[in-house]
């Protein structure tokens, strides 16, 4: 149908746009590394999953050390094109992982934007709109203050953290089977706050660590290996596929949940589902590049207008936009004389053309 | 579009289809063709109950908003809810379409009832057009109109209906010639019109509307209800609609329900039911209520202040202005009795209908002994007369007779050459000798101001 070929040729040609990003990208760097062996260099890197291990881990917990299984997954290469070796070790080993990593959490954090703006009715709303940042924070913060250490254990912090605030927001905002949309959002409102004020103490607690704290609260993305890869982009792309199913509900949920209702969608249910899957996708986002804000914010915002509020369309182009926009930023972020975070890069970007919107642009409904 | 998508949470939380399947193949339907609700239940023809609305009764906390309402609708009709703000009509659409559940009672449209029913299946068989249709995201009219599919959509396997339905719908409301422009784009007439086609679109045997001409102007109104008309009639739907205005109400509906305070208080064919005492218990005001000119049905005219006129006024005259007369003389509480009037005369009607003493006479002929005698006592018992004009000579002579009288005009073209027959109240001296124009408050200040001074000799 119309709605569906619109769609693919958008994500198409979005998706050519995040390749060429990402081929650039890996191109720059203190060391230039020339496109054609990039190509060659991640080509060489696409592998499939084909087998299932179990490794194990050592938990670190208050001096004691636990040993903990971890999965391990073996993949088979595609390819094996002629590289040099140091090439391939830069582009494959440091950049390749950091890049795919950036395209994953710009994915992920686009594509729950686009649910939350749209469950939301609500231009001003973002992924982390009902704490889920916040939670992730206090996750990460604490684990950093009180030197827990582990096999992702910040990042398992920070995604515990982000999935129990969501879940804590939502059943304070629920009562009697319905969760009122302005109830959610302003008792999301308060819970960030309550957490913002348990962030700053943490800080002052955390003494040697607060450096490592304050880069996390800031959000980058260096040091990502492939390990953060393979955790991250299953848990982004099964959301995106579940929220991509419920693209025409959120369509029709634009109406209001009453009309919604009269036109057979089963409101609280569908809201749950949206709130939760979208939810995990930024908590599993936030958990391994910290609060990196405004990709989730104006990247729909960017494809909205281009595509118009069609979520069949809207989410998996904004989605695929995230990536690319996340890789981009990153890459200013990592390639100026000192590296800075990506989140200042991303907001010191989004903010000035957020407000550009907002000037030049009627916000119809807030 | 990524129906096809699998979702994995769907196995988790048993999707809709499988409930709504279920719930068709106990109707001996099979899953894939989805029919329209209507097929189902009997196709246009049918002259049956579709929509039954059986004791509901609705409470919002401790405030009783419905109370044991019961109400049905046939196919091929066209049921109008009037009643006051905050009767309860919205609270009732609403538990119809399922959005809310009573506490007591039940709905059922063709057998089924609709509480017991997921949404998604709810929504087969009734379409609700909101009152709010403003829509705040700028999709296309044709993305809106095929909104109105979603209760046929599987999210794995599309809507196969969906172009015809859609088509079908577009050019049944006639908003084909938009489709690709944005909704936030239309006016309030084209809006209303293209969620009317997003519930065509549900091809549901049943549509409520709640306001449908609340914020239309006088010809998108007439329109609407007209479409609304056309669609009960031909395709055999059965429409039950919120209307505010009474008078169109009246014009389009077969039947009207009165609520009030959550109570049905009167249901029937809008004659029998826009009557004095129900409005004024409904409504808590007094209304004429006359026949309409142009469309015949019962035009329905507010006082601007309930008045109570004690008072006995007789009524001289023939046609609609003296009927009017009446009408307005009975709303405000005088009794009010007539003649002689010819028998078929529409004044003759409404005064059978307010039931005031009436003196009849055959029509065409000379005023008999009997009937000038009988109208003249009943002139003589009056405090005040009420004499329509024009009027034949004879019924003028009669009403002469009387100190105070009033002379009512219904013709407008009299009204212009008679300047300052509608002026404020100290250009009443002036205009003294001058009818006043039929309505309710010249009337009434002409009924007031012959008693305060009768008119000495006439002359």
């Amino acid at each position: 149908m119309n709605v569906r070929t619109r769609a693919a040729g958008w994500s198409a040609g979005l998706a050519v746009v995040l390749v060429v990003v990402v081929l650039v990208s890996a191109t720059i760097g203190p060391v230039r590394v020339a496109l054609p062996a990039v190509a060659r260099a991640t080509l060489n890197a696409v592998g499939i999953p084909t087998g299932v291990g179990v490794a194990s881990g050592t938990v670190a917990l208050f001096g004691a050390t636990v040993s903990v299984p971890v999965p391990d997954l073996s993949y088979t290469y595609l390819f094996s094109f002629p590289v040099e070796n140091t090439d391939e070790t830069i582009v494959r080993g440091i950049r390749l992982p950091r890049i795919v990593l950036g395209a994953t959490v710009g994915f992920a954090l686009a594509a729950a934007g686009t649910v939350m703006q749209g469950f939301f009715r609500n231009p001003m709303a973002d992924p982390s709109i009902i704490g889920v940042s916040s939670g992730a924070a206090v996750g990460a913060v604490a684990t950093i203050a009180l030197s827990f250490s582990g096999p992702f254990s910040i990042q398992a912090a920070a995604f515990l953290g982000a999935v129990v605030t969501a879940f804590a927001v939502y059943l304070v905002a629920t009562d009697g089977g319905r969760t009122p949309v302005a109830t959610l959002l302003l008792a999301g409102v308060a819970i960030q706050t309550f957490l913002g004020a348990m962030v700053s103490y943490l800080l002052l607690q955390a003494g040697e660590s607060l450096e490592q704290a304050l880069y996390w609260l800031m959000g980058r993305l260096h040091n990502a290996g492939w390990s953060d890869v393979a955790v991250t982009f299953p848990v982004a792309l099964v959301c995106f596929v579940v929220l991509a199913a419920y693209a025409r509900d959120l369509n029709v949920l634009l109406l209001g949940e009453e009309d919604a209702h009269t036109l057979g969608i089963e409101v609280e249910r569908t809201k749950r589902i949206l709130l939760a899957v979208s939810s995990i996708a930024t908590a599993a986002a936030v958990a391994v590049a910290g609060a990196i804000g405004f990709v989730g914010l104006v990247v729909p915002h960017m494809m909205r207008l281009v595509v118009g509020p069609d979520h069949r369309i809207l989410l998996p182009t904004s989605a695929i936009a995230g990536a690319a926009f996340l890789v981009a930023t990153d890459t200013v972020a990592r390639s100026g004389p000192v590296e800075v975070p990506v989140g200042i890069v991303t907001a010191a970007l989004g903010a000035p053309f957020f407000l550009y919107l907002l000037r030049t642009r009627e916000v119809h409904s807030l | 579009m990524t129906p096809d998508l699998p979702g994995p949470l769907d196995a988790l939380t048993g999707d809709a289809t499988d409930a709504t399947e279920a719930t068709e193949a106990s109707a001996g339907e099979r899953p894939g063709e989805t029919p329209t609700a209507l097929d189902r239940i009997g196709g246009p023809n049918a002259d049956e109950t579709l929509l039954t609305v059986d004791d509901v009764s609705l409470a919002y906390g401790d405030a009783r908003v419905l109370d044991s309402v019961s109400l049905s609708v046939e196919s091929g009709e066209f049921v109008g809810l009037v009643g006051p703000n905050g009767a309860g009509k919205t609270t009732l659409l609403e538990a119809i379409s399922g959005v809310l559940t009573p506490d007591a009672g039940s709905v059922s449209v063709g057998g089924q009832t609709v509480q017991a029913l997921s949404s998604r299946a709810a929504s087969r068989l009734v379409a609700t057009v909101p009152q709010d249709t403003t829509v705040a995201f700028e999709f296309a009219v044709e993305d809106v109109v095929e909104m109105g599919r979603t209760p046929y959509y599987g999210r794995f396997s599309g809507d196969a209906g969906a172009t015809e339905a859609v088509e079908r719908a577009l050019d049944r409301t006639e908003t084909a010639q938009f489709r690709d422009r944005s909704v936030a784009s239309l006016s309030g007439g084209e809006r209303q019109r293209v969620v009317l086609a997003r519930a065509l679109a549900q091809e549901t045997p049943v549509l409520l509307l709640d306001e449908p001409t609340a914020s239309l102007d006088v010809n998108h109104q007439v329109r609407t209800l007209e479409l609304v008309r056309d669609l009960v009639d031909a395709d055999g739907k059965a429409a039950l609609a919120a209307i505010h205005d009474l008078d169109l109400a009246a014009r389009f509906c077969d039947r009207l329900a009165v609520l009030a305070d959550g109570d049905l208080l009167a249901v029937g064919p809008p004659a029998d039911v826009l009557t004095r005492d129900h409005l004024g218990t409904a409504f808590d005001t007094d209304a004429a209520i006359l026949p309409n000119p142009a469309t015949g049905t019962p035009a329905v005219t507010p006082l601007s202040s309930p008045s109570d006129l004690d008072l006995s006024v007789h009524v001289v005259g023939t046609g609609p202005a003296t009927a009017r007369t009446i009408a307005v003389l009975a709303a405000a509480g005088a009794s009010v009795t007539v003649g002689a009037v010819p028998s078929g005369d529409v004044a003759a009607t409404t005064a059978r209908e307010l039931a005031a003493e009436t003196v009849t006479a055959p029509a065409f002929a000379a005023l008999d002994a009997d009937v000038e005698a009988r109208s003249r006592d009943l002139l003589a018992g009056a405090d005040a007369v009420a004499l329509v004009e024009p009027a034949d000579p004879p019924l003028q002579a009669l009403a002469r007779d009387h100190d105070a009288l009033v002379r009512v005009v219904g013709d407008p073209d009299a009204l212009e050459d008679a300047d300052g027959a509608t002026a404020g109240p100290d250009e009443f001296e002036r205009s003294r000798d001058l009818p006043d124009p039929v309505c309710p408050e010249t009337v009434l200040a002409g009924v007031r101001r012959a008693l305060e001074r009768p008119v000495e000799a006439d002359d």
